[in-house]
Formats: structure tokens, sequence, C-alpha cells
């Protein structure tokens, strides 16, 4: 790892001046990605901005059929909340199944997000439930958030400090997890409102989370596994490794829809 | 060079680090308390589990700056004199390691799992492991020893 500048940053407002000020710095929250990718030397800032000490981007708040996420809560504060297993016990059981016990104790929702991995859970839930992310700017609809792989809509020096999700009437994620990390080879996120408009949110099968409309369409018809019955994504523009083809993405995308409709009940 | 003080096994300690120096470099290096392992270095294996703020936490994977003020506990730490902590005692009892290298990060982290679920299922110990990794494959006995360790704890607090 190269070397850099630690900074810990007291409020949000002192974090963007830090960054402002460094030549390349970065933010921090985490670091569940931020320290292996520096250790690889994929990345080499001159200064990095510590959020963990800055007050109020921690907690769960849920008010009506809202869940506010703290840009710095972990996912093992989301995983085991009763606030947000009562709520939405989809986004739980996402955070639950992010990593291992150790990432998950360290890992947050701002750092996340704002890392956008292709194969990452969170912007499947964000897309599907249609969540805002609240910044120290703005507030950005998920579906315009995630830009392209590994890059969102935030500005330089923009911080995200809140994630707010709209309870649906039911959710479910369902995951095909690589064995060895645990990232998504394919996650898909299902959400139906109490309007009846349904979200598909596909993560690990492309460059960046997107929604297969396709299928919504179908389950806004008939929202039952069946109604995806011979439906796959196309494989077209899909991420190839060697974990999986392209194809071989595809045909999970379909599967992995169903098992998540069948698991809304 | 950032001087860095913190609390590790009930001591205060301080010390000069770079900034990219790792928790577990510092303590290893610095503290000399090589019973954290590193195994992997990537944040995969668990060897070099210790706690921070009472949450098990990869020491590879944490800068030594991030632990300004913070309550560090090593395997080191477990253990009051010659008395085995419970769950080094399960291990033992238990047979549950073999070369012994992942042992230390596999005990730190069964003490957060025992911390939440004094009665962990063998499903609920081996999920808890998806962080642990055992080269020799030495699962079986790790997970009789944290079931069995969790509830010798449970039994100390009840009584």
């Amino acid at each position: 790892m190269h070397n850099f500048t630690y900074h810990a940053a007291n409020s949000v407002a002192d974090a963007a001046a830090k960054v402002a000020d460094g030549e390349d710095a970065v933010l921090m929250a985490g670091g569940m990605t931020l320290l292996p990718t520096l250790k690889q030397r994929l990345a080499q800032p001159s200064d990095i901005i510590d959020l963990a000490g800055v007050a109020g981007l921690s907690g769960i708040r849920v008010e009506g059929g809202t869940v506010t996420v703290g840009a710095m809560t972990t996912h093992d504060t989301v995983a085991n909340s009763s606030e947000v297993a009562a709520a939405i016990p989809a986004l739980a059981a996402v955070a639950g199944h992010i990593g291992d016990p150790q990432v998950r104790n360290r890992g947050t929702i701002g750092g996340s997000i704002a890392n956008n991995d292709p194969a990452a859970d969170y912007p499947a839930a964000l897309v599907g439930l249609g969540a805002t992310v609240c910044t120290n700017r703005r507030e950005i609809a998920a579906g315009d958030f995630f830009t392209s792989m590994f890059e969102t809509a935030l500005d330089e020096g923009e911080i995200v400090t809140s994630v707010r999700f709209p309870a649906p009437e039911t959710a479910a994620y369902m995951k095909f997890p690589n064995p060895a990390s645990r990232y998504a080879i394919v996650g898909v996120f299902v959400a139906r409102t109490t309007g009846g408009s349904v979200r598909v949110a596909v993560t690990g099968a492309a460059g960046c989370v997107y929604r297969e409309t396709a299928m919504e369409t179908a389950l806004e018809g008939d929202f039952s596994p069946a109604a995806l019955d011979g439906m796959t994504a196309s494989a077209d523009d899909l991420n190839e490794d060697i974990h999986a083809s392209a194809e071989y993405r595809a045909h999970l995308v379909g599967v992995m829809a169903r098992r998540a409709v069948a698991a809304c009940g | 060079m950032p001087t860095v003080s913190m609390n590790v096994n009930g001591e205060a300690v301080s010390g000069e680090v770079e900034a990219r120096t790792l928790l577990v470099q510092f303590l290893r290096e610095q503290l000399r308390l090589t019973g954290t392992h590193v195994g992997c270095d990537t944040s995969q294996c668990g060897a070099c589990v210790v706690h921070v703020n009472g949450v098990s936490a990869k020491s590879c994977t944490m800068l030594a700056v991030q632990c300004a003020d913070a309550e560090v506990t090593t395997i080191e730490g477990l253990a009051d004199g010659d008395d085995l902590h419970p769950m080094q005692e399960a291990f033992r009892d238990n047979h549950g390691l073999q070369c012994g290298f992942c042992t230390p990060g596999m005990i730190m982290s069964a003490l957060d799992l025992a911390r939440r679920n004094s009665t962990p299922s063998e499903q609920e110990v081996r999920d808890w492991l998806e962080g642990n990794i055992c080269r020799c494959t030495g699962y079986h006995n790790i997970v009789k020893s944290i079931m069995a360790g969790a509830r010798a704890m449970a039994a100390v607090r009840g009584g």
C-alpha cells in the first residue's frame, strides 16, 4: 500500500472541506473495499478522509412507511434491526448476506453504494425499492444514482448522508453468490408496491445494476413465478468471467427472479 | 508520522505508525502480540480477527489509525493467567484445531457469535464462519468447539 495522509473528519462539512483540500483525496466509510484496493495498489490517494467519527451519520429511523438508514450504518446493524425486519424484511435479508460477519461489522450502506461495485447487493435493493439517496447537497433517486460500473451520480466532494426506503407491499432478494467472495454472480431484487407496480432490479449480471422491464410488466399482470416462465435476460452486454458466461448469467436472472417472486409469498 | 493510542487487552498503548500501517502490523510488529495471524492479507481468511470495541473485525483490513482510542482485544487478552477462556478450553476439549494457524481468528470470531447467540445451532455456527478459513479443513471439530464454548460461556454467566 502506498502511503497517504489520514484525516478523521468530525462533521460532514469538515469531510467535504478536507476532500476539497486534498490533491487526490478519497472518503473512507467502513474501508471494506477501499483498503483491499489500496493494498493491491489499484489506487493511490493523497489523503484519506475517515467518516467514522462524524456524528449523525449512523442509525435507522422508521416513520410511517419509510425506513431511513444513515450512510455509516453497518450491514450488521441493518441485518439485525427489528425495525427494519418489521418494515422491509427483504432489506434486512440483503444486508445479512453481504460478505461475511466481519465485513458486515465494518461495511456501511453509504460506502457500498458510493462504490457501486457491479456485483454488490445494496444497489439492487435501492433500485428495486425505489429508494432515495440523500447527500449533503441534494436528493437523488436510486434509478439515477447508479450510472455505470463503479460510477455514481455523486459529484466531487458530495457525500451520501442517508438512504430513504419506502416500504413495499412485498419484496424479496435472491442471490446466486460467488462461493468465495459472496458477491452476487447474479442477484435479483423484486418488489411490489401497494399500488401494484413491480420493480425487478438485477445486480451482478451486467456492468451496473439495471431493471428487467419486461419482467416487471409481466409481473404487474400476474404476480406469480409462472408469469416469468420462459423469460430470461438478454445475454447481450452481460458480464462474462471465469465464474459464469454471459448466457449463464442471463439464465440465472430468470431463475433468481422467479425465486424472488416465490419468496414474496 | 502519526502517533496512535489505543487500549489493547486492557492496557493503554501508543506508538508511531505510518497512516498506511495496518492494525495487524501494529499488533504484531510493534506490540509483539503475534497471536493474531496474517493468513491471506486479503480479508478472506479470518486468521487476523480481533475485537475492536467489542465487535469482531479483520485486523488486516483496518488501519491502526482507525483504532485511535478504541478498545482492542486479541487472542492474548482472553486467558486469565493460566486459566483459559471457556472458548479456548472448548477448542482444547474438542480438538478444535489441527495446525493451529487459523485458531486465534476462529476463537475471536466465535466469541462475537457467542455474544449474540449463546446456543448457536450447527448451521448457525457454519454460517457464521463464512469469513474464517481452516486450510486443514478441520471445520467439524471447530464447529463442535464453538457450540460447546458458547454454552460454557452462558453457563459461567448464569452461575
